[in-house]
């Protein structure tokens, strides 16, 4: 399982990456591992105002929905459409076509709460059990 | 792995996806050894089964089984289960695990003299072999004259050198069997089971994939699609039920309400939006609720989002136009044809 060490993790197993003065979110290897076939995704509307934690949408397999929670706050500045027609991209590849969301970064200190890969990585073992 | 009635079940061995398709195409393995398993032995076996449940049992000649249930007084479904004649004066019934101990308490507080209930659960293992190359695979195995076991009825003979109780059965829409073995072999024929299928292409498949394929082959999950509050008739079961056999605990109810027609039907339905219909989620017609999903997926095979709902009659004819209510937004749908999903069967 991969937890590439340029992200950026939450406890609720998704992750950020910030690309100038945008940052992205997705969902981690993990998470779509414990899910199974994703099979739909429901994503906000571009120009939604989110708080960090806040939740942003859902994430299905055929037999559970998760939710998903803003690892920062900011404003939506594009979605992953393709996801629509191909939720399956969130299996094969998590943290590149599988990308969910953009975000303008309210404040960027917010992504000081989140963890590195080393404390994500050992937080996956934990709930691995 | 997630617990289901008491068992420790896999959810999955490699993918929902992947398993539902293996067993599609080619075949997959399940443990469903959760399911129960309740033997009536004597000279009023035959009778008690024939008053507890709403098939005619009297066509049953020995190593007949037949898909069947048990009903309520006011003719609701109690559980839907597969009754074997093993013999002159013996039943097997296979129920549902998560009723297995009220159909055991149903069955022994209607039991007569001369009809022994025993409860048989921790003794057998029952393993299902399930697709277009399940005898294939199965042939591998064992002597057995599988082409001449015909749907429905079951045979005893070694499999992989093992006592077996083999019938020609399942939950998946596919050709297939269902393999009753002493618990302790359990695992030493499911070991030369899977290994026949991995050689096929096929793949050991989980309870995920169960319910996408019974959801596609239209085939109700009682606990789910039906209980107590719903009858057989309203879920699609009218062939089932032998109003014309002597009497049985329900039949009352259920002539009624032939009589009478249904207010509501179980129907399948197809979402014209991406979306996951859930149980409990509310139908609607021309804006007004009228209904509710009680299962629904993403159909592996057919790629569609596809879900069973109870809507009144007038809403239950193919094309009707419904809507979906997901997490407060509405989505168009309209209804289709039950199953969703029919294999092609050989001339």
């Amino acid at each position: 399982m991969e937890f590439p060490e340029d992200l950026r993790y939450t406890k609720d197993h998704e992750w950020l990456r910030f690309e100038g003065e945008e940052s992205i979110v997705g969902i981690t290897d993990f998470a779509q591992d414990a899910l199974g076939d994703v099979v739909f995704v429901e994503l906000p509307a571009v120009g939604t105002v989110l708080s960090q934690g806040q939740t942003f949408g859902v994430v299905e397999s055929n037999k559970t929905v998760s939710d998903l929670f803003a690892p920062i706050g900011g404003r939506v500045t594009a979605v992953n459409q393709a996801l629509h027609d191909a939720p399956e991209r969130v299996n094969h590849d998590p943290y590149g076509q599988g990308w969910m969301i953009r975000l303008a970064p309210a404040r960027r200190e917010d992504a000081d709460a989140l963890l590195d890969a080393g404390a994500y990585r050992a937080l996956v073992a934990s709930e691995k059990r | 792995m997630v617990e289901f009635a008491g068992w420790e079940m896999p959810l999955s061995y490699r993918g929902v996806t992947e398993e539902h398709r293996a067993v599609r195409e080619h075949c997959g393995l399940f443990d469903v050894s959760h399911m129960g398993e309740i033997e009536i032995d004597g000279p009023a076996a035959l009778a008690l089964c024939q008053r507890l449940t709403v098939n005619d049992v009297a066509r049953l000649r020995i190593g007949d089984g037949q898909y069947t249930l048990f009903c309520n007084e006011r003719g609701g479904v109690l559980d839907d289960l597969i009754v074997f004649r093993r013999g002159p004066e013996r039943m097997l019934l296979v129920v549902n695990a998560a009723n297995t101990a009220a159909d055991l308490a149903w069955v022994e507080a209607h039991t007569e003299p001369g009809a022994a209930v025993a409860d048989r659960t921790p003794h057998f293992g029952l393993l299902a072999l399930q697709g277009p190359e399940a005898e294939l695979v199965l042939r591998e195995l064992t002597a057995l004259d599988l082409p001449a076991l015909r749907p429905f009825t079951a045979l005893d003979g070694l499999v992989a050198g093992l006592h077996v109780f083999v019938s020609r059965t399942g939950y998946t829409g596919e050709d297939g069997f269902e393999l009753l073995v002493a618990a302790e072999e359990s695992p030493a024929l499911w070991d030369a089971l899977l290994t026949a299928t991995l050689r096929r292409g096929g793949l050991p498949a989980g309870l995920g994939a169960r319910d996408t394929l019974r959801l596609e082959a239209g085939l109700p999950l009682c606990g789910t699609d039906m209980d107590g509050d719903t009858t057989p008739l309203e879920a699609g079961l009218a062939w089932v039920v032998k109003l014309r056999k002597p009497d049985f605990v329900g039949r009352a109810a259920l002539a009624e309400q032939a009589r009478r027609g249904t207010s509501r039907r179980l129907v399948g339905f197809d979402l014209e939006e991406p979306g996951v219909p859930r149980h409990g989620n509310r139908v609607l017609q021309d804006g007004v609720a009228v209904g509710e999903v009680t299962s629904g997926a993403k159909s592996p095979t057919l790629g569609r989002y596809i879900g069973l709902a109870y809507v009144p009659a007038g809403a239950a004819a193919v094309g009707t136009a419904l809507s979906v209510e997901i997490r407060g937004r509405s989505l168009p749908a309209h209804v289709v044809d039950r199953p969703f999903y029919r294999r092609v069967q050989e001339a």
